[in-house]
């Protein structure tokens, strides 16, 4: 057993420590998932919570280890199915705080059906989904986010299936918040995982993890230094989607259409930007499809965070108006049915 | 007019028509009021898997057949005694079903030129002589049921759905039995909504009942009286029911709150019906995406505190396979009903079949040993599902429960037991952080301990990776993977030091033993008393567990001469029984979709004790 040196009381302070379970961190070196397992050990202690209510929930696949590496309760289950499992554990038990860590061939090829559906219900769980665009621990397969043309072990000419958009599809399943983030900015990766611990619903945050052995690189335009301030939009809410190194570009909206603008040269001012409201659907559809146009940054950020009853929620309340109708179940009566009999 | 009023022992009615005739709500009603007045009984629903097949042709033909009795009734009857056919379709499919001389009420209306060519009939059979063998009441159902509703300003549509109720009226009146209860059925389903609809119902009904008293096609009225069946409380339940009912209480008596993921497949979905409808004993039902999200989700549900159930049917029990391997590695309890129906594939989806058994005990990969048993009749479901909860919580482990389209939509009548005396179901959560280990188990039965989520201390890991024998670490060390291979099934072999003792009926010794398991347990049993009281040395052994097999079947097996095992299978059991105790065996296999009949399988041990059979 993982030694939980650090039972947690109310009254204590948890720490990253409280987080760390004993066992070998068994990723390649130089795995994006190292950062990820980080940036989530880091934020869970800040929450008021027991520890021993949080609940790590996954597949298989790389990322679906990550239950082993922290120390909270973990089940470690099939491939594709951790939204299914997780489901199962949170309407029995309301009380937990349910995650499931899952990658783009676990959470969205396999267990595809799982992922929307968990998310149209809007248990009220968080899905970190790792998008390595690659499947590493089968050696370097596509994967159903693996880019139009990308060279892998099973597609020795390029991929000529088109790739999902994660966001797109959480929007389309309807999660009540949908994000992205980037295992190489830990800032805002904890700023997000804060923000899926705080929603009520489903939470579905897309993370672009680098595999250093069988993709390496795929974000770098997104990630690297020289790069990124030009390729990369944040999302704030109520603040227009300002952009590049100088914070001298934008986005606007024309029609329906996202476009870039610099300030220095089209006329354009920061007033004309589009200003970002996680409350709009309509919006968080259209800031998802800029990932279609290679001219507009990647969007980072929380898309869209909905105020919606939770499946759960609702079960505890059939519940509890089954009873004030009908009180307290009684075995006895039930057994007995409408229509009974008796031999003497 | 006096007419004779006759005694019956037993008799068998036969209902068919359109599968939007409402025949199974008919035979339903049927059986209630039996049921009501102290007779035993036992149902057969036969329905297509179609809703509403085209209206006349004989793939749309519903039948429901009740066999009730003053003496005690194992199946639904071989043939029936009486046959109400509501069309051509249903006489032509129906008729080989009906005894020599037996009763035949035919709606003569449907008997339409168009009709008979939907049925596939040449000429009509109400006159030109093919039904001499019977005694033939035509009877204008659709005529009457329209006159009774005249002035009610009705669609014809509507007329022509209610006259169903006109023939049950007419068989209440033929049977002597009171119409009241239907009367409080109508009221209570369509008296809220629409009284108009109630009103017409009603009116149909006791003119079917007035037509019996006052024309003078039947001179003779029969009575069947009450069953000498043990003293105690009654009532008639159908297996899917009976399931249902005992998850809740098994959940109820382990004080755990019940949940099941389910996804609607034919014929276990009335598991889910049922369940869903009972949220005041603290019930959650998940209707999920798929069968396998539905398992997925009683695991999750059984690794957080409460009793996982899931419940299926053949082809829903292959898609949670994968799913099964896991509860068998993580150790969690979880109880799964599989309402066995034809196959392969999707087969015939609402007829009845035992051709899952083999799928139930060896049906994952790898060495993924878990507990099988089978309920003997619908009211048996009850006993089994609790007893598959009992042994899932107290052994950590998946039980598989073995019903069937017969045993899930077939009725009798039922001995309510008291709640306050079913046994005890034992459940300790773990709690001590200084002590707990997630695999050390218990010294008598193996089970690891059961850890919720939200226990303080108790934070830990687990997963389909083979795991450490003790911390439930990941672990590949080959020596541990053979010790926790060989555990998982010693864990599972020890249930047979849990359960019972197979008894027999009739001797322990003799010339011949029938093996059965599941819902032939009526057929076979009528079968074995009837040679029995000519003097055969034949006994009846049928198996509740069928993994792991009571421990002194082997020894029993030994004790006579020839072994026969009927299934409605192509030989299932017959592999598990020579495999473990190398015995011949042999079988009796048809695979029609229906129970088996009990004259067929007396044939055959009359064929073996003759010697002819080899």
């Amino acid at each position: 057993m993982a030694e939980s040196t650090h039972p947690a009381t109310p009254a204590e302070k948890l720490t990253i420590k409280d987080f760390q379970s004993d066992q070998d961190v068994r990723w390649c070196p130089g795995c994006g998932d190292y950062s990820i397992l980080a940036q989530v050990q880091r934020v869970f202690p800040e929450f008021a919570h027991k520890k021993e209510d949080y609940v790590a929930v996954s597949g298989i696949g790389c990322s679906s280890r990550f239950p082993y590496y922290m120390d909270i309760y973990g089940l470690h289950g099939i491939h594709g199915r951790a939204p299914a499992i997780a489901s199962g554990i949170k309407m029995a038990n309301p009380q937990l705080d349910v995650w499931v860590a899952t990658g783009d061939g676990d959470g969205l090829s396999i267990g595809g059906n799982h992922m929307i559906h968990t998310l149209r219900r809007n248990l009220n769980i968080k899905i970190l989904l790792f998008n390595n665009q690659i499947y590493g621990l089968t050696k370097g397969q596509y994967s159903p986010t693996s880019v139009l043309g990308q060279v892998t072990r099973s597609t020795p000419v390029g991929v000529i299936d088109t790739p999902f958009v994660p966001v797109s599809l959480a929007l389309g399943a309807g999660a009540t918040l949908v994000a992205r983030a980037m295992d190489r900015d830990p800032k805002h990766l904890q700023e997000v995982v804060r923000r899926a611990e705080q929603h009520h619903g489903s939470a579905f945050i897309e993370i672009y993890q680098n595999c250093n052995v069988f993709n390496d690189g795929a974000f770098l335009l997104f990630t690297e230094k020289e790069t990124r301030d030009d390729h990369v939009v944040y999302l704030e809410h109520g603040k227009p989607l300002v952009f590049g190194k100088q914070k001298d570009r934008g986005i606007r909206l024309d029609g329906f259409t996202p476009k870039a603008v610099s300030f220095t040269d089209s006329g354009y001012s920061v007033n004309d930007l589009l200003v970002h409201n996680e409350n709009d659907l309509t919006l968080a559809f259209i800031l998802a499809n800029m990932i279609h146009d290679p001219e507009l940054p990647r969007a980072m950020g929380v898309f869209v965070s909905l105020d919606r009853p939770t499946y759960e929620e609702q079960m505890e309340d059939q519940i509890r108006r089954a009873r004030s109708k009908k009180g307290q179940g009684d075995l006895q009566k039930l057994l007995e049915g409408d229509q009974t009999w008796t031999i003497a | 007019m006096q007419r004779e009023l006759k005694t019956l022992e037993d008799v068998t009615i036969r209902f068919a028509g359109d599968s939007g005739d409402g025949m199974q709500l008919t035979g339903s009603q049927f059986t209630n009021t039996v049921a009501a007045l102290g007779a035993d009984l036992s149902t057969l629903p036969d329905y297509p898997a179609e809703i509403r097949a085209p209206a006349g042709t004989t793939y749309g033909v519903s039948g429901f057949q009740i066999h009730f009795g003053s003496t005690e009734i194992h199946t639904p009857g071989d043939t029936c005694d009486v046959l109400v056919a509501m069309n051509p379709a249903a006489l032509a499919t129906n008729l080989k079903l009906l005894r020599d001389g037996g009763t035949l009420i035919v709606n003569e209306d449907a008997f339409t030129e168009k009709n008979l060519r939907l049925a596939g009939i040449h000429g009509n059979p109400l006159e030109d002589g093919t039904l001499s063998g019977y005694d033939v009441h035509r009877v204008a159902i659709t005529t009457l049921t329209a006159n009774v509703l005249q002035g009610m300003n009705l669609s014809s549509r509507f007329v022509d759905k209610t006259k169903n109720f006109f023939a049950l009226g007419l068989m209440y009146w033929l049977y002597n039995r009171p119409i009241d209860q239907s009367v409080k059925f109508i009221e209570e389903k369509f008296g809220k909504k629409d009284s108009q609809v109630a009103e017409a119902n009603l009116r149909v009904l006791r003119a079917g009942y007035n037509f019996g008293e006052t024309t003078e096609i039947f001179t003779t009225r029969y009575d069947v009286k009450p069953a000498k069946l043990p003293p105690g409380t009654y009532r008639n339940i159908m297996g899917n029911v009976a399931s249902a009912l005992g998850l809740v209480a098994a959940a109820q008596k382990a004080g755990l709150p019940l949940f099941l993921g389910s996804y609607p497949i034919t014929p276990a979905s009335d598991i889910l019906h049922e369940l869903s409808g009972l949220k005041q004993f603290g019930v959650k039902t998940f209707q999920a995406e798929d069968e396998i999200a539905a398992i997925c989700a009683a695991i999750g549900a059984s690794y957080a505190g409460a009793l996982g159930a899931t419940s299926t049917s053949g082809p829903g029990l292959a898609l949670k396979t994968e799913g099964l391997g896991l509860a068998v590695m993580l150790e969690l309890p979880l109880v799964v009903i599989d309402v066995q129906r034809g196959g392969p594939s999707t087969g015939l989806p609402t007829k009845t079949e035992q051709a899952d058994l083999l799928q139930a005990v060896h049906g994952r990969n790898s060495e993924a040993p878990l507990c099988v048993l089978a309920a003997a009749t619908p009211a048996d479901c009850f006993d089994t599902a609790y007893e598959a909860a009992r042994i899932a919580v107290k052994y950590m482990t998946p039980v598989i429960c073995l019903t069937d389209g017969y045993l899930g939509n077939g009725a009798e009548p039922w001995r309510i037991p008291r709640a306050d005396e079913l046994p005890e179901i034992p459940v300790r959560f773990a709690t001590d952080p200084a002590s707990f280990q997630p695999y050390a188990r218990d010294e008598k039965t193996l089970a690891r301990p059961w850890a919720k989520p939200g226990t303080p201390g108790l934070e830990h890991r687990i997963g389909g990776l083979e795991k450490d024998h003790i911390t439930g670490n990941i672990s590949y060390d080959p020596d541990n993977h053979d010790l926790m291979i060989k555990t998982r099934a010693e864990k599972i072999e020890r249930i047979a030091e849990d359960i019972p003792l197979q008894t027999v009926e009739g001797e322990e010794h003799g010339d011949l033993v029938v093996v059965g398991w599941g819902s032939t347990y009526g057929a076979i049993k009528s079968a074995v008393e009837s040679l029995r009281a000519q003097g055969r040395s034949v006994s009846h052994l049928h198996l509740r567990y069928l993994a792991p097999f009571p421990r002194n079947l082997g020894e029993l097996l030994h004790g006579f001469t020839h072994i026969l095992v009927p299934e409605i299978n192509n030989g299932q059991l017959i592999q598990l029984l020579r495999s473990r105790y190398l015995l011949p065996v042999r079988g009796f296999n048809r695979i029609r979709g229906l129970p088996l009949r009990a004259e067929e399988i007396e044939e055959t041990i009359e064929l073996i004790l003759r010697g002819s059979n080899g």
